[in-house]
């Protein structure tokens, strides 16, 4: 049709006065409205904290954590050395810090899914032993994926009990006080009729978890996004490097911007969720 | 400077042109005509902004429709509670149960679904798409001389996740349980209970619906953002920008920034709802005499805070593109200059700045505190400020100008004291200590409908007759145009002005029967008979307000093929670069790239024989 006969001024080269190509804007403009995305799900954050009782802190592994932000800052500096190496005609370079690139962001990913994981297989229980009611938090015996009372009572698969193995005191949930049993690191077995609660640490145990679990939901979707941009750009680079080698420069300057933003958010994210 | 058919680069006519495309927006398969290998890129999944304007708009204009559709059902609850609707209530009862509507009668919770969908379909599926997706896109890139949008891909998505987010929100009344019931403000706990025997309530389909609207938002802001700062034709300066393209500017930064938090919020009640956190939810909450088994610790004021975040500057996003076409109308029919055109841009930045610090004025009642409730306040009397001065520019710019009275100039004039009406009485509500007083009553109903309703639609109307003859070449029926405006302005004055006395005697803007048990109390906390009854007129006035759109709609679609012909390319002797382009424009819009050398609205400045001076003429 037409298409070729019209051209969208500016799409390569800047326009003069404003100094920019229009994909620049336009990232720049998108990363506007991301920061009050996430500006707002933090000030949700701190407007729930300052409301509630008692906030749990310590919940995440810092070791992990500490480690994952190095991946993510590592793969801010390689998508700009690839940047450098396409403006330096350097390809086979390009190639290779992009690949790097797109590695970090999926290492970072694989991370993130444990210490997701982990929050799944562990436990707050609440069930009857001697008649005095006790509530616990712990891992239940071959570590199973998001159980709940349902599970147990499920009519098809009945569970009699559980062998739980109870957090050592001052790990769980301090809102909900010391564990009963402090200090004892023994196995119990819990008939399934004592049980009166049993839910995994996923979003719906308590208020930090859900803004937890939203927060680097978001975050991770945007990671992954943004690796499925870049893995393209890897995949589809060469042949746009012989055709439109300026439009393939601007194409990785721009999802490079959107890449320093997604940094940044977790660089806001580590201390707000892991070390405050 | 019109260009014979022949030269354009589009062979496509006039008539072929308006029938595809109307086909396209309703999705007819039937005309067979069209099934050239190019009519889906052509008129469907085009990334011409022109086509995609006309998507939007008669996406939009049947959005309009509908809600009011269910608006006028509702009000015949409210005239005659408890009564079967007449020769809608059985269909309502065949198509979505004997739960919803037993026997033809609204039950309580359509009721609740239609006000709530009213609401919805009003702000995010009709007016805005209309004023910003239909009008913006049509008429942005024309306005500043660009081939098209700086994404032009982008712009076509735009359009899809805006129509698949229109489709959720119908889907949702199919459901078990029925659409979302909460109202347009959706405030939790009651959204998130409303429905909690179902595992996917309306609510989740309109929270589902809702981040597909802002996401089409977002893309069509950055587009227009974009396409206003990079592709503004050599000459135009920023002060060389008919206000309109001003006012769609401002518009995108609202709806840039201003949405994403309410996107956080329809992900927050998302997790409330589907799984069960508790972000919205206060501890102890107890539902039908059970505590509610959830862990507790939300916030009820969280999410209005967030809502209102988005939603006051969705008002000024919903006023602004509807000031920006009445101030080309009134540019244009008064023949000369608009008075201080500087003052209307920046009082609109203003407005756009001051937009964002007045939202919590919609919360004096929700106890978050009287030193806050004074800094809403504050910030509320100030952004009335440059609200008057956009109006009064207008109101001057009428002076001592010969005023042609076209059908589109009449929906320009009356948009002036009808805006102001729904200006003015906003004033009590933003003291927060009339708005104890007036708060979620008609009174406020009366308010905000004046603003968009005989406000932003009338501009609407404005707009379709104005930009009508260089979308299809072809004018409108002028006859039937006044028709259609003059009983609009008295039934739209009939259903609004009358709730300010409702609103004032009291009446609640929620009640199901209209107020019927409230009056049968009697005594001092009773209502009045007199307010009463005034339900019935109101009810009978929107009605025949629907009726007296009968004339537009025929007229609309009747002008397409058969209506007159235009001159010239410029049948209004206008001065902005949209009528320099051919008509309809084609693809890449200009016949060469256009240069702006004057301002825009050089109306009787000149010796010029006709009195007016196009932008793109050279000194």
């Amino acid at each position: 049709m037409s298409s070729a006969a019209m051209e969208i001024p500016y799409s390569v080269e800047p326009r003069p006065d404003t100094g920019l190509y229009n994909g620049k804007v336009g990232i720049w403009l998108f990363l506007a409205s991301e920061v009050m995305l996430f500006g707002a799900l933090f000030s949700s954050y701190i407007m729930l904290r300052v409301g509630s009782d008692a906030w749990p802190v310590h919940m995440l592994n810092v070791p992990i954590g500490t480690l994952n932000t190095t991946v993510l800052i590592t793969s801010s500096i390689t998508v700009v050395l690839a940047w450098a190496a396409l403006k330096l005609k350097e390809f086979n370079k390009f190639r290779l810090y992009m690949g790097l690139t797109v590695v970090l962001a999926l290492t970072f990913a694989i991370i993130k899914s444990f210490e997701y994981r982990s929050k799944f297989v562990h436990y707050a229980v609440e069930y009857t032993h001697n008649g005095q009611v006790i509530e616990a938090t712990g891992h239940i015996e071959g570590s199973p994926w998001n159980w709940s009372l349902k599970t147990l009572q499920n009519p098809d698969h009945p569970i009699e009990s559980i062998v739980f193995h109870p957090d050592a005191a001052g790990h769980g949930h301090p809102g909900e006080g010391a564990t009963i049993h402090a200090g004892e690191h023994e196995a119990v077995t819990i008939a399934t009729k004592d049980i009166h609660k049993l839910e995994s640490f996923g979003p719906w145990h308590h208020t930090y978890l859900a803004i937890y679990f939203t927060l680097t939901g978001l975050h991770a979707l945007h990671v992954l996004g943004g690796a499925a941009v870049l893995a393209w750009f890897w995949i589809t680079g060469p042949a746009m490097w012989r055709t439109d080698p300026e439009r393939l420069t601007n194409r990785v300057e721009v999802t490079g911007l959107f890449w320093h933003f997604v940094d940044l958010v977790w660089i806001f994210l580590f201390p707000v969720l892991y070390l405050l | 400077m019109g260009k014979p058919i022949a030269n354009r680069p589009f062979g496509d006519g006039l008539m072929s042109h308006a029938a595809a495309t109307v086909a396209s927006a309703t999705g007819s398969e039937g005309n067979d005509a069209h099934h050239d290998s190019g009519f889906w890129r052509k008129y469907i999944f085009s990334t011409d902004h022109k086509v995609i304007g006309i998507q939007y708009g008669l996406t939009s204009l049947t959005f309009l429709l509908l809600g009011f559709l269910l608006m006028t059902l509702m009000r015949w609850q409210l005239a005659y509670p408890g009564e079967p609707i007449p020769l809608l209530g059985p269909v309502l009862e065949k198509v979505l149960g004997q739960g919803m509507a037993f026997k033809g009668i609204m039950s309580p919770d359509l009721y609740n679904s239609f006000g709530a969908m009213h609401g919805t379909i009003m702000v995010f599926l009709a007016i805005v798409p209309l004023a910003f997706g239909a009008f913006g896109n049509y008429v942005v890139p024309l306005q500043i001389g660009a081939p098209d949008m700086a994404f032009p891909r982008l712009n076509m998505a735009s359009y899809w996740v805006y129509f698949m987010g229109g489709v959720i929100m119908l889907v949702s009344f199919f459901i078990p349980g029925g659409a979302a019931k909460s109202g347009w403000t959706s405030y939790s706990p009651l959204a998130t209970i409303a429905d909690m025997g179902h595992r996917v309530d309306g609510q989740t389909l309109w929270l589902i619906g809702m981040v597909l609207l802002i996401t089409s938002s977002l893309l069509g802001s950055v587009n227009f953002i974009a396409t206003i700062i990079q592709l503004r034709a050599p000459g135009m300066t920023w002060m060389r920008m008919p206000f309109f393209v001003w006012a769609q500017l401002v518009t995108a930064f609202l709806l840039l920034l201003a949405f994403p938090p309410l996107e956080a919020a329809g992900l927050m009640q998302l997790m409330d709802n589907l799984f069960d956190t508790s972000f919205f939810l206060p501890t102890g909450l107890v539902v039908s005499g059970n505590p509610l088994a959830v862990s507790g610790g939300g916030s009820p004021l969280l999410w209005q805070h967030l809502f209102w975040f988005l939603a006051h500057p969705e008002v000024y996003v919903l006023i602004l593109p509807a000031m920006g076409i009445v101030a080309e109308v009134i540019a244009n029919n008064t023949r000369k200059p608009l008075f201080g055109y500087k003052s209307l841009v920046y009082s609109a930045m203003a407005i756009g700045f001051l937009s964002f610090i007045v939202w919590a004025h919609h919360m004096y009642l929700t106890g978050m505190g009287t030193k806050i409730s004074t800094f809403f306040q504050t910030t509320t009397m100030m952004i009335s400020i440059p609200s008057v001065i956009i109006v009064t520019t207008l109101f001057i710019s009428l002076w001592g100008g010969s005023i042609r009275f076209t059908t589109p100039m009449l929906f320009a004039l009356a948009f002036l004291p009808m805006f102001g009406i729904g200006g003015l009485t906003g004033l009590p509500l933003g003291f927060n200590a009339t708005d104890i007083q007036l708060h979620d009553t008609y009174y406020v109903i009366g308010h905000f409908h004046y603003v968009v309703a005989p406000g932003t639609i009338f501009a609407i109307f404005a707009g379709i007759y104005y930009w009508f003859p260089k979308i299809t070449g072809r004018h409108m029926s002028e006859f039937w145009g006044k028709v259609h405006f003059a009983l609009s302005f008295v039934f739209m004055n009939l259903v609004f002005a009358p709730m300010f006395l409702q609103g004032l005697e009291g009446m609640h803007r929620r009640m199901y029967d209209g107020g019927a048990t409230y009056a049968a109390a009697g005594g001092i906390e009773g209502l009045s008979q007199f307010a009463l009854k005034l339900n019935v007129s109101i009810s009978h006035a929107a009605w025949l307000l629907g009726w007296a759109q009968v004339p537009f709609i025929i007229n609309l679609f009747w002008s397409i093929w058969k209506g007159r012909k235009v001159e010239s390319d410029n049948p209004w002797e206008a001065t902005t670069l949209e009528w320099a382009t051919p008509t309809p424009p084609p693809h890449g819009n200009f016949a060469s790239p256009p240069t702006a050398h004057r301002g825009p609205y050089e109306y009787s400045q000149s010796p010029a024989p006709n009195g007016f001076t196009p932008q793109n003429e050279p000194a």
